[in-house]
């Protein structure tokens, strides 16, 4: 089992350091995930956010939703500006021109473009040399601050604007790059998967990564209305229906410990996800076994991992 | 009264210079990685942390890019850093020099200049640090080792000056002065150093007591004020600079003005430059005094902000001032930087001297007292003839000749 930090909800800190009236579109997912990881992380807390939606969204000059020290620098280097953070800590700690009693935490966040892409070398620069900041990678598949465009974390088959669906093309060519196993093979303390829609179970990965020696990468499935083309209200909905299919699984590897923490004993068919969401909508039913496929293989691969059938046989 | 600061003579080159002043400025954070010809500041600088001189952290990046994005994150939560590029390594920063500007971080970077690619040259030009020029960083060029070490520790009181809190550059020839030994001074004891430099605590940085947001996205509403500010930081750094320069001069006994002359108070022909040719200039100065030439020459110590009021005062009298520039600007009429900059200037003035532009040292082209002379006597017979070339000179290219 994972480490249970937080048995319910009403666990959680009452504290809110993610302020309300941010300009996050209605039903945006990032919005969820950020106020969580918030309160998790409480006061004593710095962030460094790339370049995107959530960097927008929350900082129109002159407000601010951040009610911790917030830095953003760049599209791809959030990394490596962390990196300076925390070294400056430490520095300022051992010298004593601040307090250094105190334990900050340092948190990076990254896009899927910010992190799949442009900031790729930055991260693995970061886990290498070993900071102990946390990366939190919000996933909603596609450059949305820039209107929808194609990432390395884009589903194959996907609409973006720049993979449209044609006469030649059915969306994205290639399927998502698997960010967090390479994550995993740089062998840090602590890598998870997470979905806002088992909140119990992000906010436990959460606190788990800030609590590790070392660099920790959390990387959660963001649901945008926007830019997948369902409506707002729907967002936890598909964010669940992602995990029932399969299509999301969560899992943590915990110093060399791997789990899927939510197991899924009767799988939907991939279809029940791909048919709520506009950006699938050119898919045939053909073009849909493709992706159910895909996914087959991919839980099997999981499942041969946990050495036991964590996620089950279709059963819808 | 203040102690007396005891001096150690030590034989440097710039490179191991910086990496001295460094460690006197007990920089916090060292973020940086190797290109020739500054790799050996960050050798040195590895060192004296390896062995427990410097106690400062070094971030050992995979690129520039984030070199200079590291030092950002640190000099934001309150540290003293620093960095070190050349050539690719500063374009690489590029996107990053003028972030580091626009947020306020005081970062101090010294340059080896070098040559930029393509064909790939390691060796020496100012085009790298010519290309930074609007990033709104306090650039400064300097002429001796000694003179590096000195202004690195300058550049600390000068970025981290409330009234300025903009980063600073420090610039000085490739291989020319990266590479060559020098005896410089270097204090015995840090101590004074760093009295003169204290850590000011009184910027905002990212303090979870104080919670602030930095770098936020500002809508055209906003945007020009806040980039007016570096507009405005850049005239107070004017300022501080030449204090600073005083502040250095009382005590610790050297001085570096912002713009020097050697020779220039009864010449007729001035020539300027920057960076180690100063001394050659020097040299071909006297040489050409001794055949009754009228010739004198000036340095330009810092380049941004540019000190127009010592340019002017130094160059007013002459009938004739020749820019030396190591740097091109492709497709430009006046192609050499500083001459550029030097003739907007003029155009205020009523008694102005002829200027010549002149490129010289691409790629490290050898530059010798005699092409000084050379071009001095070229200009003389120009003006005589009053037919001062309107567009840039490329001195020392195989197969340009001019007559
Ligand atoms: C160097 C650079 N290239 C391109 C951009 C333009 N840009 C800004 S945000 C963005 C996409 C962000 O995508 P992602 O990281 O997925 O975050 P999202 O907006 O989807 O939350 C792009 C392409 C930039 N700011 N900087
Ligand atoms: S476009 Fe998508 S990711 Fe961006 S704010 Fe809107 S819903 Fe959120
Ligand atoms: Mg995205």
């Amino acid at each position: 089992m994972p480490e249970r930090y937080y048995k319910s909800l009403r666990d959680l800190p009452k504290e809110e350091y993610l302020a309300s009236g941010h300009r996050l579109c209605a039903g945006c997912a990032a919005g969820t995930i950020i106020r969580h990881l918030l309160k998790v992380a409480g006061p004593n807390t710095i962030v460094v956010t790339a370049t995107g939606c959530l960097e927008v969204a929350t900082t129109p000059y002159p407000l601010t939703a951040w009610r911790v020290p917030w830095i953003h620098v760049a599209f791809e280097n959030a990394a490596s500006v962390a990196s300076g953070v925390e070294a400056a800590i430490k520095a300022l700690q051992r010298k004593g021109l601040i307090d250094p009693s105190k334990r900050i935490n340092i948190i990076a966040i990254g896009g899927d473009g910010g992190t799949y892409d442009i900031g790729f070398q930055a991260l693995s620069g970061m886990l290498e040399r070993g900071h102990k900041v946390m990366y939190l990678l919000y996933d909603n598949e596609a450059y949305m601050n820039t209107g929808i465009q194609r990432s390395g974390g884009t589903p194959q088959f996907a609409w973006t604007t720049t993979t449209p669906a044609g006469r030649v093309w059915k969306g994205k060519h290639q399927p998502k790059k698997p960010i967090s196993d390479i994550v995993a093979a740089h062998r840090i303390p602590y890598v998870a998967t997470a979905n806002p829609a088992y909140v119990l179970d992000m906010v436990n990965k959460f606190r788990r990564a800030l609590e590790v020696e070392g660099p920790s990468f959390v990387h959660v499935i963001q649901p945008c209305p926007t830019g997948w083309r369902f409506d707002p209200s729907k967002s936890i909905e598909i964010a669940k229906l992602a995990t029932e299919t399969g299509m999301w699984i969560n899992w943590e590897l915990d110093h060399g410990e791997f789990r899927v923490t939510v197991p899924v004993p009767k799988r939907k068919h991939v279809k029940h996800y791909i048919r709520a969401q506009g950006r699938f909508r050119h898919l045939t039913d053909e073009d849909i076994e493709k992706i159910q496929e895909y996914i087959n293989k991919e839980v099997e691969r999981i499942n041969k991992l946990v050495g036991k059938e964590v996620i089950g046989p279709l059963a819808e | 009264m203040m102690p007396e600061v005891r001096w150690r003579r030590l034989p440097l080159n710039a490179n191991y210079a910086v990496a001295h002043a460094v460690k006197d400025s007990d920089v916090d954070v060292v973020a940086a990685y190797p290109i020739t010809p500054q790799t050996t500041v960050v050798e040195k600088i590895s060192e004296f942390i390896a062995n427990g001189e410097l106690d400062a952290e070094m971030i050992h990046v995979e690129s520039e890019h984030s070199a200079l994005s590291a030092c950002v994150g640190a000099s934001a939560a309150g540290a003293r850093v620093f960095t070190a590029t050349a050539a690719q390594g500063l374009e690489l920063m590029h996107e990053i020099l003028h972030i580091a500007s626009g947020l306020r971080l005081p970062i101090v970077m010294t340059i080896a200049t070098r040559a930029l690619s393509a064909p790939i040259s390691i060796w020496c030009d100012y085009s790298d640090v010519m290309n930074a020029r609007d990033a709104s960083w306090v650039t400064m060029f300097v002429s001796s080792a000694q003179e590096a070490y000195d202004s690195v520790i300058q550049a600390f009181k000068i970025a981290e000056h409330p009234d300025v809190l903009l980063p600073v550059m420090v610039a000085y020839d490739g291989f020319i002065m990266s590479h060559t030994y020098e005896p410089v001074l270097v204090a015995e004891d840090p101590a004074p150093i760093r009295e003169f430099i204290p850590k000011r605590r009184d910027r905002i940085v990212l303090d979870p007591e104080k919670p602030v947001t930095m770098g936020p996205i500002a809508m055209p509403e906003w945007y020009y004020e806040i980039k007016y500010q570096q507009v405005e930081a850049m005239k107070n750094a004017y300022r501080v600079v030449k204090e600073t320069i005083d502040e250095f001069a009382k005590r610790f006994g050297r001085r570096y003005p912002v713009v020097e002359t050697y020779r220039l108070e009864d010449a007729e022909i001035g020539i300027l430059t920057y960076g180690a040719i100063y001394g050659t200039l020097r040299e071909a100065i006297d040489i050409m005094r001794s055949k009754g030439m009228k010739v004198g020459a000036i340095k330009l110590r810092l380049w941004r902000p540019f000190p127009y009021e010592e340019v002017l005062q130094a160059i007013k009298h002459l009938k004739l001032l020749i820019v030396a520039d190591r740097a091109i600007s492709y497709g430009a009429r006046i192609a050499g930087p500083v001459a550029l900059e030097i003739m907007s200037l003029l155009l205020y003035e009523s008694e102005r001297p002829e200027v010549m532009s002149v490129v010289i040292g691409i790629g490290q082209r050898t530059v010798t007292e005699e092409d000084f002379e050379q071009i001095a006597k070229l200009g003389a017979k120009w003006l005589e003839e009053k037919r001062i070339p309107r567009e840039t000179i490329y001195w020392g290219v195989r197969g340009v000749t001019y007559a």
